[in-house]
């Protein structure tokens, strides 16, 4: 036993194992808690189902976090591009290229505005994308004055929604297969690629990254950008669930898109990170909801669990940080 | 014998209306070791920031090796051969070290993915080789944040020795180090000669610097205001030199 405990994968690897014993304990309380619920398909079916919208986004935020920034306009930013989707695909009588590549250029053109402002203007990541979380959400609204859009009629039953959200052997929504293969790209990249690596060394210490010759406002810029491409793809998922775009769309995703993240073990101070904790967190924080009320908790408890969850996560890698160091 | 590897000329450096250089002539031959000197603010380290390429100069030409180049950024000049080993900057505190010898030039694939193979191989061959790591409790796999100052010294050395660089920049080197592991710095920065290798190098300290450095460029306020090989002046006359310029500066200030 002492053996494993010291072996080198469990000291490098102590937040992805916290994380995964914290979701196991969640899950068993849930099975324990709710056997009726959770031996039964459906539940899984219905977390599989609405985890990717978020947990997409929180895949690609892991990016900008350990760089050391933050983005708090992701939600808009689905908005936005969530209704040109919407727009575009009406428009042209279910043209999914044109509708796919304008809304998520746009996208990644919101996060390019993102990087800009916080690199070559100076504003603090936090100030910056509040600034354009009102923006965006601000042209929805006079965009759509209000109203929704129904794709029902050019986009049910089409190929594209069938690989967007249709269900694998009549079980496994395809947004989840989705999520899957993203969440394992996103981690390779995040390891193992240049830009990856250039994300841990920005966001470890700005100053040495440039001396070392990296070059720092371009990676940052590229973190916000893909930020973009991934909250716009989220909407175009959401929008194939729903078949409807509603210009409140995106909102209500930032806490529970951050929360996966730092319940995950991402550190919010820069430089340190991890994917796999990242989907592990995506499956606490989005099982929560179900899984208290099917355990017979009024769903007033939510909200207080989340927080409960939160705060004991986030202590815990504080402490394991400390003793580091 | 004396070949010219670096050469500025009428260097000037302004950040908007503040003058930091003015004017400034060196030149540094293959296989030497200079040392700037000179007060906060002389502009030491604006000086070899204009060398690395982390800054710009305002205007003025500078010759590597001979020929006329334009450095934009760290690694174009890390590119021609010019290695900086800042004391704090160096490297990232919470990466590793297979990571932090190759941060900014990546042994990648087509796309882009690291060869960590290669990388942690090649790491490996610079903490035995070049730096003469031997403890266990050093791989490379071990982070930044666990070694003392003279280890991260060694690692930034010997991350300039495996590429080869012909111009080692260094700021402050022993800033900050024990007795001991100053010692090991100094006697690297003179293996440096016996290489052909150049360096430069800012410290605070004359005697550190009297020992190891073969000329003294002396800096006040942006200028170069004296220029000694090693056997045309004492230690006591350089410290010398250096409290008078001190006083002459307060004089100045009152007056």
């Amino acid at each position: 036993m002492n053996n494993i405990l010291n072996s080198y994968f469990v000291k490098t690897h102590k937040l992805e194992i916290s994380i995964t014993i914290i979701a196991i304990a969640l899950f068993l309380i849930y099975f324990l808690g709710a056997p009726h619920v959770f031996t039964r398909f459906p539940i899984y079916r219905a977390f599989m189902q609405s985890m990717p919208f978020f947990g997409i986004i929180a895949i690609s935020a892991t990016f900008v976090v350990t760089l050391g920034e933050i983005d708090l306009s992701f939600p808009s930013i689905v908005g936005i591009t969530s209704l040109t989707f919407g727009m575009l695909l009406t428009a042209t009588d279910g043209n999914f290229f044109i509708a796919f590549l304008l809304a998520t250029s746009l996208g990644m053109f919101a996060g390019l505005i993102n990087g800009l402002l916080v690199t070559k203007i100076g504003i603090p990541s936090i100030v910056a994308t509040i600034g354009t979380l009102f923006f965006w959400r601000g042209l929805v609204n006079v965009i759509s004055q209000g109203s929704g859009i129904a794709i029902v009629d050019v986009a049910d039953g089409t190929w594209h929604h069938t690989l967007f959200v249709e269900k694998l052997f009549g079980k496994i929504p395809a947004q989840f297969i989705w999520f899957i293969v993203l969440t394992a790209l996103m981690q390779w990249v995040y390891r193992y690629h240049k830009f990856g690596n250039h994300i841990h060394f920005v966001g470890d210490n700005k100053a040495s990254s440039q001396m070392m010759g990296i070059n720092v406002d371009n990676v940052k810029i590229i973190a916000f950008v893909q930020l973009g491409f991934f909250s716009a793809l989220a909407g175009i998922f959401t929008m194939y669930e729903m078949l409807y775009f509603w210009p409140t769309q995106g909102e209500g995703l930032m806490l529970t898109t951050l929360a996966a993240v730092f319940v995950g073990g991402t550190s919010v101070f820069g430089g340190r990170g991890t994917i796999f904790g990242t989907f592990i967190g995506v499956l606490i924080i989005g099982s929560l909801e179900s899984g208290i009320v099917a355990l017979g908790l009024s769903g007033f408890y939510v909200k207080f669990i989340n927080g409960l969850m939160i705060t004991v996560a986030v202590s815990i890698y504080a402490i394991i940080q400390r003793k580091k160091t | 014998m004396t070949e010219e590897l670096l050469r500025l000329e009428n260097i000037f450096k302004n950040f908007g209306a503040v003058k930091v250089l003015k004017d400034i002539n060196i030149k540094i031959n293959k296989g030497e070791v200079v040392a700037l000197i000179g007060d906060n603010g002389a502009g030491k380290s604006t000086l070899i920031k204009v060398i690395t390429g982390v800054h710009r100069p305002t205007s003025g030409k500078v010759f590597f090796n001979k020929n006329e180049v334009n450095i934009k950024s760290v690694a174009e000049s890390r590119k021609m051969g010019i290695e900086a080993v800042y004391q704090e900057r160096a490297l990232c505190d919470q990466q590793e070290l297979w990571r932090n010898i190759f941060a900014g030039r990546e042994i990648t694939n087509a796309f882009g993915f690291l060869d960590i193979k290669k990388q942690r191989k090649e790491a490996e061959k610079i903490l035995r080789d070049y730096i003469g790591f031997t403890s266990k409790a050093i791989t490379v796999d071990s982070t930044v944040m666990g070694l003392s100052g003279g280890e991260k010294q060694g690692v930034a050395f010997g991350r300039s020795l495996y590429f080869n660089s012909d111009l080692i920049v260094l700021d402050e080197p022993t800033m900050g180090l024990s007795i001991q592991e100053t010692e090991k710095v100094l006697n690297f920065v003179k293996g440096l000669k016996q290489e052909n290798k150049s360096a430069i190098f800012i410290d605070h300290n004359i005697i550190h610097v009297y020992g190891a450095a073969d000329r003294f460029i002396i800096l006040d306020r942006g200028e170069v205001v004296g220029e000694f090989k090693k056997d045309e002046i004492s230690r006591e006359e350089l410290v010398q030199k250096m409290i008078q310029l001190h006083e002459s500066g307060k004089i100045k200030v009152e007056a």
